[in-house]
């Protein structure tokens, strides 16, 4: 019975001094991994004010929708080059995502889609050949139209899956990591 | 000395002589003519094993005269001298032993015989599933299916219900390993269990009083005989290019002091469908238990030891960013990431450890009387590794390490017609959600305690009618510290009506200290009737009530294999579920049947709802909230054994459910549809234990499901469509064939068996609704399995 009792005083002891684990309040985490912001920048190869699209959304996952932004229209056969940025607003100061997207080039691609307003051609290529889209060629379309245009970052995609080469997004797989859709207009 | 060595050389030279030696043999059952399965006969240095339906066969013995020992678990063991002249038949009966009736607590006692029934895993099925896992094994009880995470994530999922509803009892402890989560298995090794059951329903109320669906008992290897006792399995499987092998070492004693220890390895690579490799999906185990015991003569006291560790790969192709991902994903029909076969494991995957310490002690009081006490502590860490970019990649998305200290005092008695229960618990459990991940945790940091009391009378009318009553209080209480994004909190509704749990303001995010305090009381009652002719029926009426666990309250974010928004609300309410079930159970030689028609009124059925879409920069997501509604369940479980000669048995297992969402009329989301499980074994006694099985698993589809399909601009080949996101529709049934043989040998002092099975022999192709990865990949394919057992 001796036993039993220094049994019972060891467990009251284990149990009490776990009792007393930290109630410190946790630190807060800023999602620094997020896009929040993604920049589209067409700047005319003759010269010109550039046509920015923006997608920004400041509360990363949360039920705020993107606030878009289309600076202007595109001038109809007008050639642009254009160059896309990533960014993560909820940082300070904002981390630019876009290097990373970079150093990381084999396992990222950037697809356009849209139908009649022109022609995307990719300007940049990984270690291996296969493109990116940070940078990329746009030739707006020959007559005036307007119409979607979706932009979207995909991670890990299967960059030999069919056309994926050539811009096309069906066979890509992966996961999405930032997909934003604008209303735009060729004029 | 001499005459000795003379005997036993007449005992060797027997031995080699074919004429001279003979065979016993018989069956193994219980008093009330249970047989027993894998009970041990032992003489000299010869073993035999019963079968399933009891029987055993000795070949080999030398005449003259022996002593004969038949032991089980469980029972006394029958010791005694047969002359043994030529081929004899001993039937034993086993009694139950009573020191291990206090742990047994739902074993059939002589007086009041207990009116819940329990359906339990023979030891060759928990043998059989030795290298997968607890889930696989328990989907043979009738109306036990399993709710899938790829292939190795199984949960046990009991009459529909799972997780949270369906508390798993390792040891008499209560597993606490982040149980709520439909995607994290049960973290125990199926090689530790020596005994594994279920019981459909509340009523084992010194377990808890929140078992809405039932709850699985898992108990130790315990060898009562002085005995050392050993026993190795090795399996080899062709799908997934691996194996496991299980070893442990068993020390029985009467009185004194006896051990026990075991430890897995388990190792396996990609698994593969009938068509392609699922990339990323093996995994490994490394698993130890042991414990050690100090029988004294009316008390014992035992400490224990279990680690679970397992890297579990979860397929590569299920990581989807956004509903454009899982259009493409659901339509392309094969997987987006198929590479060649590999062991190696990356993202994303779990990596989990469990440690499980627990001392008790048990003592017999004067009058009957039993008491236990216990004191566990559960350590559980559990990291999800998710397919990130840059410097994230080596760090887990999700980190969360648990704590769990838990003291048990049970007691028991019992006089004359009755059987008295009682008990207290309490348990302090701490959440450590770690920040260091980057992401906003699923589940914050939040301490629990909780506290139960309970009693349990049992009353014997007659020799065949036994009542059964019991009740149980239960407390609660839930400190949790959760951030908030400020737009979350706002669209959820909380600004204004929980401002006062705001203890901070971190700019974009409201620091909070949510708490909750639940009183809760649940109740059974039952009664078994013994008809005669080896048939009982068994009623029981249960009240259960279960609180919200903590993703049903707090969580709040983005879940990547399926592309949803799940939102927790911490105005949800505790559940109440009414369960109403009889057992009609038939024994006999030739046929036996078990029937359990069931119902389960559940009011404030926790659940998962679509309740619209959200748009993010990463695109659009559906948004499911945890709502609650009230649901009915009824169904049935059929198990059939009809032994048609002596060599051939066929065995029947059928399940079917019918549950409703009563509020709006629709069926509940991810119910087992109807499936019928028909084996046929064959069994040649004399010859090694010669056995061979056909089994043929059916599984309809499943056509009562809610419509949660939802349209969504989806970028299709250059332009946005909109499209039917088809994400409710059941994939179609499927019937699957497997074959088992096997056989025994004794080498020695050492038993072996070898078995040798092919599981879906047809190599089908197919998808199971409960499987939460069904809209990404196939199940597995065929797979070749060698198994090796040695009992020494």
């Amino acid at each position: 019975m001796k036993n039993f009792k220094t049994l019972v005083l060891a467990l009251v002891t284990i149990v009490s001094l776990s009792a007393c684990s930290n109630d410190d309040t946790p630190a807060p985490v800023n999602e620094e991994e997020v896009i929040t912001t993604l920049t589209a920048t067409f700047t005319p190869t003759a010269g010109g004010a550039p046509v920015v699209l923006t997608s920004r959304d400041l509360d990363g996952d949360g039920p705020n929708a993107p606030v878009k932004t289309v600076s202007g229209n595109f001038a109809a056969g007008m050639a642009y080059t254009g160059t896309i940025t990533f960014l993560n607003e909820l940082a300070s100061p904002a981390d630019n995502i876009t290097e990373e997207v970079h150093e990381e080039a084999t396992d990222h691609q950037i697809f356009f889609q849209q139908s009649g307003l022109g022609t995307f051609t990719y300007a940049d290529m990984d270690a291996n050949g296969h493109p990116v889209g940070l940078n990329f060629t746009y030739t707006a379309a020959a007559t005036g139209t307007n119409g979607n245009l979706t932009i979207t970052l995909i991670h890990l995609p299967n960059k030999s899956g069919a056309n994926v080469a050539n811009g096309d997004i069906t066979n890509a797989g992966g996961g999405t990591d930032a997909e934003a859709t604008f209303a735009v207009t060729v004029e | 000395m001499r005459i000795y060595f003379t005997l036993l050389a007449v005992f060797l030279a027997g031995s080699w002589c074919a004429y001279s030696q003979v065979t016993l043999s018989g069956k193994v059952a219980t008093t009330q003519n249970q047989p027993l399965d894998g009970a041990h006969i032992h003489i000299d240095n010869l073993h035999a094993m019963s079968l399933p339906d009891g029987l055993y066969s000795l070949p080999g013995i030398p005449a003259g005269s022996h002593r004969v020992v038949v032991s089980y678990i469980g029972y006394k063991s029958l010791d005694t001298v047969v002359d043994i002249y030529r081929n004899l038949v001993l039937d034993a009966v086993l009694n139950p032993e009573s020191t291990q009736l206090q742990e047994v607590v739902l074993t059939e006692t002589a007086q009041a015989k207990s009116t819940v029934h329990e359906d339990r895993l023979k030891a060759e099925t928990i043998e059989k599933y030795s290298n997968t896992s607890l889930g696989d094994a328990l989907k043979e009880i009738a109306g036990v299916s399993s709710l899938k995470t790829g292939s190795t994530i199984v949960k046990p999922v009991i009459n529909g219900l799972h997780s949270s509803r369906v508390p798993v009892i390792s040891n008499n402890v209560r597993l606490e390993d982040q149980q709520w989560g439909t995607e994290h298995a049960p973290n125990l090794d199926i090689n530790s269990a020596g005994r594994v059951s279920v019981i459909k329903g509340a009523g084992a109320l010194q377990y808890g009083g929140d078992a809405v669906g039932g709850l699985v008992l898992v108990e130790p290897v315990s060898v009562l005989k002085d005995t050392l006792f050993g026993r190795t399995i090795l399996t080899a499987d062709s799908n997934g290019r691996g194996g496991s092998v299980t070893s442990s070492l068993h020390q029985g004693a009467e009185k004194g002091w006896a051990w026990n220890a075991s430890g897995t390895f388990k190792y396996m690579g990609d698994r593969e469908t009938p068509d392609y490799v699922l990339s990323n999906t093996g995994n490994r185990e490394a698993n130890f238990a042991s414990d050690v015991k100090y029988i004294g003569s009316n008390y014992n006291l035992q400490a224990t030891y279990s680690f679970y560790n397992a890297t579990i790969g979860i397929a590569e192709a299920t990581h989807i960013g956004n509903v454009s991902d899982l259009v493409r994903a659901i339509n392309n029909q094969e997987p987006s990431v198929i590479r060649p076969f590999t062991y190696k494991i990356g993202a994303p995957r779990q990596e989990v450890q469990h440690h499980l310490a627990k001392l008790n002690f048990n003592k017999d009081l004067a009058d009957g009387a039993t008491l236990a006490l216990q004191y566990a502590f559960q350590l559980n860490r559990r990291e999800e590794f998710d397919l990130r970019r840059g410097d994230y990649a080596n760090i887990a998305a999700l980190d969360l390490t648990l704590s769990t200290h838990s003291v048990n005092a049970d007691w028991k008695k019992t006089a004359n017609n009755a059987t008295y229960k009682a008990g207290v618990s309490g348990s302090m459990q701490h959440n450590d959600a770690s920040p260091a991940t980057g992401i906003r945790p699923l589940i914050p940091n939040y301490d629990k305690l909780d506290a139960g009391v309970y009693g349990i009378y049992q009353y014997a009318f007659s020799s065949s009618l036994s009542g059964e009553a019991g009740v149980r209080y239960d407390f609660s209480r839930i400190d949790a510290t959760k951030y908030y994004q400020k737009s979350r909190w706002d669209a959820l509704g909380y600004n204004g009506v929980f401002d006062d749990i705001i203890i901070g303001d971190y700019s974009s995010q409201w620091l909070t200290n949510p708490k909750f305090t639940y009183h809760n009381v649940s109740a059974s009652v039952g009664l078994r009737k013994d008809f005669g002719n080896s048939l009982t029926l068994l009623g029981n009426v249960s009240l259960a009530m279960r609180n919200p666990n903590p993703s049903e309250l707090f969580s709040d974010g983005l879940h990547h294999s399926n592309a949803t928004i799940e939102l927790g609300d911490l105005r949800t309410q505790k559940e109440k579920a009414l369960k109403f079930s009889a057992t009609l159970l038939k024994t006999g030689s030739a046929f036996s049947f078990e029937l359990t028609p069931y119902l389960n009124s559940i009011n404030n059925f926790i659940y998962l709802s679509p309740t619209g879409v959200e748009y993010t920069i990463r695109g659009t997501f559906p948004v499911y909230k945890y709502m609650q509604t009230n649901a009915l369940l009824a169904g049935a479980d059929l198990h059939t054994d009809w032994n048609i000669t002596s060599h051939l048995k066929h065995s029947l297992n059928a399940a079917y459910l019918h549950a409703t969402n009563t509020l709006s009329s629709e069926p509940l989301i991810d119910m087992p549809p109807l499936n019928i499980t028909n084996t046929l074994r064959y069994t040649l006694q004399n010859f090694h234990s010669l056995f061979a099985e056909v089994r043929s698993e059916a599984v309809f589809t499943q056509t009562r499901y809610p419509n949660n399909n939802f349209n969504a601009d989806v970028p299709a080949g250059n332009e946005l469509v909109p499209t039917l996101v088809n994400i409710s529709t059941p994939p179609p049934g499927y019937q699957l064939l497997h074959f088992t043989t096997g056989a025994q040998f004794a080498l020695g002092k050492t038993t072996a068996a070898i078995n040798v099975s092919v599981n879906n022999i047809f190599n089908t192709a197919y998808r199971d609704y409960l499987n939460r990865q069904r809209l990404y990949t196939d199940e597995v394919g065929r797979n070749f399995q060698l198994q090796l057992k040695l009992n020494y």
